[in-house]
């Protein structure tokens, strides 16, 4: 399956890298939101030593952890949030035709290859803000642990709102909100939101274990809501359940599709 | 090879029940070309999209090559062949030949079994010229000889066109029909066509099926079908009075 | 809802640095969600226009062979736009906000007037630019790296993600000098009634004008290129 992917993502890099002179330029353009995003962070600290109890180096972790599980994501499924528009092309049920999974094949459409330069531009905001905290290397080995659940969960968020797209086939923003709002979500401390919102985030829908819990743990330091240090390590456990509740929507979705053809 | 028994699908349109395919039973065995009319909306497209397991029957049952479409469809999906004449199997922006090879990965065919289909394919369907050019510079009738060719490099046992001479010029129609008289006839794949071009029909089916409102109105050869109304002298007439006759 | 999220990294800010700028905590909150009502008329993220559709499907010139000019029955239609939007996606946001966190608004009818110019004027100095990058197309094989040039000027430089009052020193002041503060910055300043009305609606009518200039010129050069040369 994961060789499949590996298939169908390179033929498509092949195409793309017919076309040299763009192919440069898109890096380059790809970098620009993630650019202004720290921008944005090194401005806020242009006029603060501390947001909500947290250095600049401490939120640029943070900021990095959620961008790599992000950007990896970003690059290698976030197509499968275009399902609303191969539904109403009707080239969904030529994916159906295949021997193939048809979300493999949905998350390989179009897969731009000039989305890496994003995560490389995320791993040396983690690397800067890794080499400039000093942290405990005894804890260090939360990082790839942590990296690894975030892109869980953001490919089960993404999983999740291409099923919605099934049902809301006409408004397929509702469910980018799902991705892209997680991502702007987790990239400051979670300190700064209401506690209510935290809590939602934290039991309800897991989101909080992207970077917070895990990153709290990586920084030394105590959850300024006071949840109880086991927490910091349930995130693989929060991972593996929104997965299986995406991969269950996804099936629902599918199943859905192919009994009232749309 | 294809089995319906009872097969019916309906859907729910605002506040009432259409049914698309009612009570549709058929047998079709291995080697056999069929061709499947009827008059638009009669449930033709419906009955292909089950068969491919696109979309599930609501009651009877289905079976193509002895598998449920429905519970194994990619299983099923290496022992059948597809061509949808509205639109393309074929990666849009990628050119034709690059098509090919994420086919045979998908399908997982072996490199030389594959070079020869390929060889053989291009030849039959004289489609050296533009196996560089991306899919959606070809012309329709290149187009279709692309996904002809697609659907039949993975050697399924099965072959289902859904209008697949749809918009080409006489030329085009032709060669595709020798083709398709030649898959059938030296590899004995089962073919089952749909198509409103009756010339396709007297050209290629041995059988042909009719269907209309969702049921089978006819099943047999093309001379118990002109049978039908002797009084007609052309196949058109004959199917007209066949399709207006079962209001 | 992207401006709930900023509006709690604002609060942060405000509850380290108290009077930061010469803003409160509430006021602070206010830009978010006024900058966010401003997204829609704006076009922040770009586009809006027909231009660029039609400069690339040729159609661009059966527009230049009209005796109407260009430039002014785009901005007509624009202004349309911007009117509609800012009443079906522009009033909503302001009033989440009103409702979540409590936003100030002007007080005395003379602010309300300045706000209502400051925020006309914007629009115009968005269509102004909007125009200049449509057209750019006519020129440039590759119209991908405008395009994002223009989504970092009008969003970051702009003053729709952060306040400029925040860049630090020189940055600062040159960036709110620039016309894509008078963009957003202006007005938004203007409700929260931190900033001097003439001279700010003097500055944001210099860049719609400076603009407006540019894009006679624009249309003249594409009007010499396409009719005359039948680029």
């Amino acid at each position: 399956m994961v060789r499949t992917y590996f298939l169908l993502a390179w033929t498509w890099t092949r195409a793309a890298a017919a076309y040299r002179a763009s192919f440069i330029l898109m890096l380059v353009f790809g970098l620009a939101t993630g650019a202004m995003d720290v921008a944005a962070i090194l401005v806020v600290f242009a006029n603060t030593d501390a947001l909500a109890g947290f250095t600049r180096e401490e939120v640029l972790f943070l900021y990095g952890t959620a961008s790599l599980a992000f950007t990896v994501c970003d690059t290698f499924v976030s197509n499968l949030d275009r399902i609303s528009q191969h539904i109403k092309a009707g080239t969904l049920d030529t994916f159906l035709i295949r021997p193939v999974p048809a979300w493999i094949q949905i998350a390989a459409d179009r897969f731009v290859p000039t989305r890496i330069g994003r995560v490389v531009q995320a791993v040396a905001v983690l690397a800067y803000a890794v080499a400039a905290l000093g942290l405990d290397w005894r804890r260090a080995w939360m990082i790839p642990v942590m990296i690894v659940t975030g892109i869980v969960i953001f490919a089960a968020l993404w999983t999740l709102a291409g099923a919605l797209q099934f049902a809301l086939t006409d408004a397929p923003e509702v469910a980018n909100s799902f991705t892209y709002g997680t991502y702007q979500l987790n990239q400051y401390p979670l300190s700064i939101y209401a506690r209510d919102l935290v809590r939602g985030i934290t039991y309800a829908l897991p989101l909080a274990f992207v970077n917070w819990q895990p990153g709290l743990y990586v920084l030394g330091r105590d959850d300024p809501f006071g949840t109880p240090g086991f927490m910091r390590f349930l995130g693989p456990a929060a991972a593996l359940v929104l997965a299986l509740a995406a991969a269950a929507a996804w099936r629902q979705g599918i199943r859905h599709y192919r009994s009232t053809g749309s | 090879m294809i089995e319906l028994l009872q097969a019916g699908r309906s859907f729910k349109v605002k506040r009432t029940v259409v049914h698309a395919v009612r009570d549709l039973s058929f047998s079709v065995p291995a080697g056999e070309f069929v061709g499947y009319l009827g008059p638009n909306g009669a449930g033709k497209s419906t009955t292909i999209k089950m068969l491919c397991g696109i979309l599930t029957p609501t009651s009877g049952s289905v079976r193509v090559a002895g598998l449920d479409p429905s519970r194994r469809r990619t299983t099923l999906a290496r022992r059948i062949g597809v061509v949808f004449g509205q639109r393309t199997t074929l990666w849009w922006d990628l050119p034709l030949q690059d098509s090919f090879e994420l086919i045979r990965h998908l399908y997982k065919v072996d490199r030389g079994t594959f070079r020869a289909r390929l060889t053989e394919l291009t030849e039959t369907l004289d489609l050296g010229a533009f196996l560089r050019t991306p899919v959606r510079q070809l012309s329709l009738g290149q187009r279709m000889r692309g996904d002809l060719a697609a659907a039949l490099l993975h050697a399924p046992d099965i072959l289902v066109l859904d209008e697949p001479t749809i918009g080409l010029d006489v030329v085009s129609k032709a060669s595709i029909r020798a083709f398709l008289q030649r898959q059938n006839a030296e590899r004995g794949t089962t073919v089952l066509l749909t198509t409103h071009d009756l010339g396709d029909i007297e050209r290629l089916c041995r059988r042909i099926m009719l269907i209309d409102h969702g049921r089978l109105t006819f099943d047999g050869t093309l001379a118990e079908l002109m049978a039908t109304a002797p009084e007609q002298t052309t196949i058109e007439d004959v199917v007209t009075r066949l399709y207006t006759g079962g209001q | 809802m992207f401006g709930i999220l900023r509006a709690y990294v604002l609060i942060a800010l405000w509850q380290a640095r108290p009077g930061l700028a010469g803003y409160d905590v509430t006021d602070a909150v206010t830009y978010c969600f006024v900058t966010q009502a401003f997204i829609g008329p704006m076009m922040l993220f770009g586009g809006g226009l027909p231009l660029p559709e039609r400069i690339r499907s040729g159609d661009i010139a059966l527009d230049l062979v009209r005796p109407a000019s260009l430039q002014l029955w785009t901005l007509a239609e624009d202004l349309g736009r911007a009117a509609y939007l800012f009443l079906v996606r522009g009033i909503p946001p302001l009033l989440l906000g009103a409702v979540l966190f409590g936003v100030t608004a002007p007080t005395s009818p003379t602010r309300w007037a300045g706000v209502l110019a400051g925020l006309l004027i914007g629009v115009l100095i968005s269509f102004g630019w909007r125009y200049l990058v449509a057209l750019s197309v006519c020129w440039l094989a590759d119209d991908r790296g405008v395009a994002v040039l223009s989504l970092v000027l009008t969003t970051f430089f702009s003053g729709m993600m952060l306040p400029l009052h925040l860049f630090p020193g020189l940055l600062g002041e040159l960036v709110r000098a620039l016309p894509w503060a008078s963009m957003v910055q202006a007005p938004a300043d203007l409700y929260l009634g931190k900033a001097p009305v003439g001279q700010t609606l003097a500055l944001q009518a210099f860049w719609a004008a400076t603009l407006f200039a540019l894009g006679l010129l624009a249309t003249r050069l594409v009007r010499h290129k396409v009719v005359i040369q039948g680029g």
